[in-house]
């Protein structure tokens, strides 16, 4: 293994937990056995023969130890500003995480009857009325677990509502639109929905080319636009309506990919803008915790139109009762089980009403004032591949910084060395070395200033020291990973005749 | 930065490079290529026999920051696939025109890949989009 250590002090250099184990120790003593052995009961073929052999034997206190030491090397939203471009990693507000824990919340089981979760229902029936207010389209499912799942679930209904609308004639339109600089994601869900994906081109400035788009609407076939709006080079797409027309004209419906909702809440509401369809993610905009801090959410929502085909079971209110729908004959079906993961319904509904309307406007104008704001301070010494004024994330090159053989990566991990996690790289494929910086609204003019004196220190160190950004990392417990040799050839899993990592150089 | 081009071959604008033998065209991507992608990880490819029209995508080349779709410059049926690219994807680093080749096929119209660019007009093209 090529890990190179930074640093050989014991408190920065854990061992696996298999390497910690020693032979014979334990976390418990059991009492003696007073009753006979019977194996009998386990055919032999699934019984053990090696006495367990490379699991770890370790005591209780080392394996608390060794989990809360790794445990620190964590980056995380609560350490510092983690700027993932069309990620909008936000602060996960305390309260949200408070109400998520009252038990009548936390505890409820998911079998249990109607009239006894009477209150869980009008919570999820109270969050899908002020994401359709939000979003201005009525049909809401909170069932999606992730975006990606929400993005799928919407070409669904796409699909569904073509075959209701054209019967046999829907086979011939089978073609989704998707521009150049689309999440991956988009093209995925197409395909696993049926559909074969057709590009189109940006304009230089950033912006679906309007040309390509007639273009390819008039070669026919078209069943929908995926569209990411504002896109993800961090532009709002300004033709929006015309693009809705023009893609109606050839009878398709236009989903939205919501990724970068922070930008738009409060504002502008895609319903307005002739979307028909649209996913959101309440881990980005509405706060929710990202990955390792819990499940996602990430709701479906649509016209009136499409809402005959959303997931059941649906949640419908009868005077002061709710009620689940689940005899919906014209519904795709379930796509999660159960109700999708409640618990983010509770903190996102928690964080809608602790900012209210007003709040809400105000956190979206903040996301999109600091991605300027860094957009202005770095335009002297950082390309800008588009001159377009950014919303709430702002795209650099590193065209000025790779004539010295520094390039986005490098920036990147010089950046881990300042304290910051570092920025989405390569990421839109349209922009060559992109960085893509999203602040959102949860840092200060303070943070924000640090992070672009880190950025000019950095952009100052490859021009005047290339190697000092090139080998970065310095300050971490390890330098920079083979990426590509871990990638070709994983290590999955610890084998005994493994070199130790702690000691590797 | 230079890159390598060989002559006796023919590109196209989305960074292919295709070499004939009779009817049959061996394809794979350039120098420039591989180097733009970086690192890359796993080639997915077609079957042998799958056909494809011009400037249809064939598979994706997955780098170390990003999947890009590979285009098949001329239309044909594929002949062969470098299944060594499973094992040692690095030879589209290392030997992009060599060991690195991608499918092999039989061209649907032989005299499309004179359509192409030389060698010359492939490098005045990466240094007029430079």
């Amino acid at each position: 293994m090529s890990i190179t250590k930074v640093t050989q002090h014991p408190t920065q250099n854990e061992s696996l937990i298999f390497e910690r184990s020693q032979t014979g120790r334990v976390g418990y003593r059991l009492p003696k056995l007073d009753v006979p052995e019977t194996l009998d009961v386990i055919p032999t073929e699934f019984r053990r023969s090696d006495d367990l052999a490379g699991v770890p034997e370790v005591s209780e206190v080392d394996v608390v130890r060794h989990f809360t030491r790794i445990s620190t090397w964590n980056y995380s939203i609560d350490l510092g500003m983690y700027p993932l471009g069309s990620c909008t990693m936000k602060y996960n507000s305390r309260l949200n995480e408070k109400v998520a824990r009252i038990g009548g919340f936390a505890g409820l089981h998911p079998l249990a009857p109607e009239a006894e979760s009477q209150g869980a229902l009008e919570l999820i029936y109270k969050l899908q009325e002020d994401l359709a207010e939000i979003t201005g389209l009525p049909g809401v499912s909170l069932q999606p677990a992730a975006g990606a799942q929400g993005e799928m679930t919407g070409v669904m209904l796409i699909r569904a509502f073509l075959d209701q609308r054209d019967g046999e004639a829907s086979k011939d339109r089978r073609v989704i639109l998707i521009p150049d600089s689309a999440h991956g994601t988009n093209p995925a869900s197409a395909a696993m929905s049926g559909f074969t994906v057709k590009t189109i081109h940006s304009t230089a400035e950033g912006l679906t080319d309007m040309n390509h788009l007639r273009e390819l609407c008039n070669e026919g076939g078209v069943a929908g636009l995926m569209l990411t709006n504002p896109n993800t080079v961090g532009i709002f797409e300004r033709n929006i309506r015309e693009i809705c027309d023009t893609i109606h004209a050839a009878g398709g419906l236009v989903y939205m990919d919501g990724a970068n909702m922070n930008a738009l809440v409060g504002i502008a509401r895609p319903g307005d803008m002739g979307v028909d369809v649209i996913h959101l993610n309440l881990h980005k905009t509405f706060s929710t915790p990202h990955g390792g801090g819990g499940p996602g959410c990430g709701p479906c929502l649509c016209s009136a139109e499409l809402a005959p085909f959303l997931p059941t079971p649906r949640i419908e209110k009868s005077g002061e009762t709710y009620r689940l729908n689940y005899d919906i004959p014209t519904s795709i079906g379930r796509v999660k089980a159960f109700f999708g993961n409640f618990g983010m319904m509770v903190r996102a509904l928690s964080y809608i009403y602790t900012h209210g309307s007003d709040g809400l406007k105000e956190a979206t104008e903040a996301a999109v004032l600091n991605a300027r704001y860094i957009s202005h301070k770095l335009a002297d010494t950082y390309d800008e591949p588009y001159q377009s004024d950014c919303m709430h994330e702002a795209i650099f090159s590193h065209k000025h910084q790779a004539k010295k053989g520094v390039v986005t990566l490098d920036i990147a991990k010089r950046l881990i060395d300042y304290g910051f996690h570092p920025m989405t790289v390569y990421f839109p494929l349209v922009v060559e070395g992109a960085m893509l910086i999203e602040p959102t609204e949860s840092v200060g003019r303070a943070d924000l200033d640090a992070f672009i004196e880190a950025m000019i220190d950095i952009d100052r160190e490859a021009q005047d020291d290339p190697e000092l950004v090139i080998n970065a990392p310095h300050s971490t417990r390890i330098g920079r990973l083979d990426e590509a040799t871990a990638a070709r050839k994983p290590v999955l899993r610890w084998r005994e005749d493994m070199e130790s990592t702690a000691k590797a150089a | 930065m230079s890159n390598n081009i060989p002559e006796n071959l023919r590109y196209s604008k989305d960074h292919e490079w295709v070499g004939v033998d009779g009817d049959i065209a061996t394809i794979g991507i350039t120098d420039y290529a591989q180097h733009s992608l970086g690192d890359v990880v796993y080639i997915d490819m077609p079957r042998v026999g799958d056909k494809f029209s011009a400037h249809e995508a064939f598979g994706s080349v997955e780098s170390v920051k990003a999947v890009s779709e590979i285009f098949l410059p001329i239309a044909g049926e594929i002949s062969e696939v470098n299944d060594g690219l499973n094992d040692t994807p690095e030879s589209v680093n290392n030997d992009p025109y060599t060991d690195g080749w991608m499918v092999k096929i039989k061209m649907d119209n032989p005299g499309e890949a004179d359509g192409m660019l030389s060698a010359a007009e492939y490098e005045e093209y990466l240094e007029a989009s430079a």
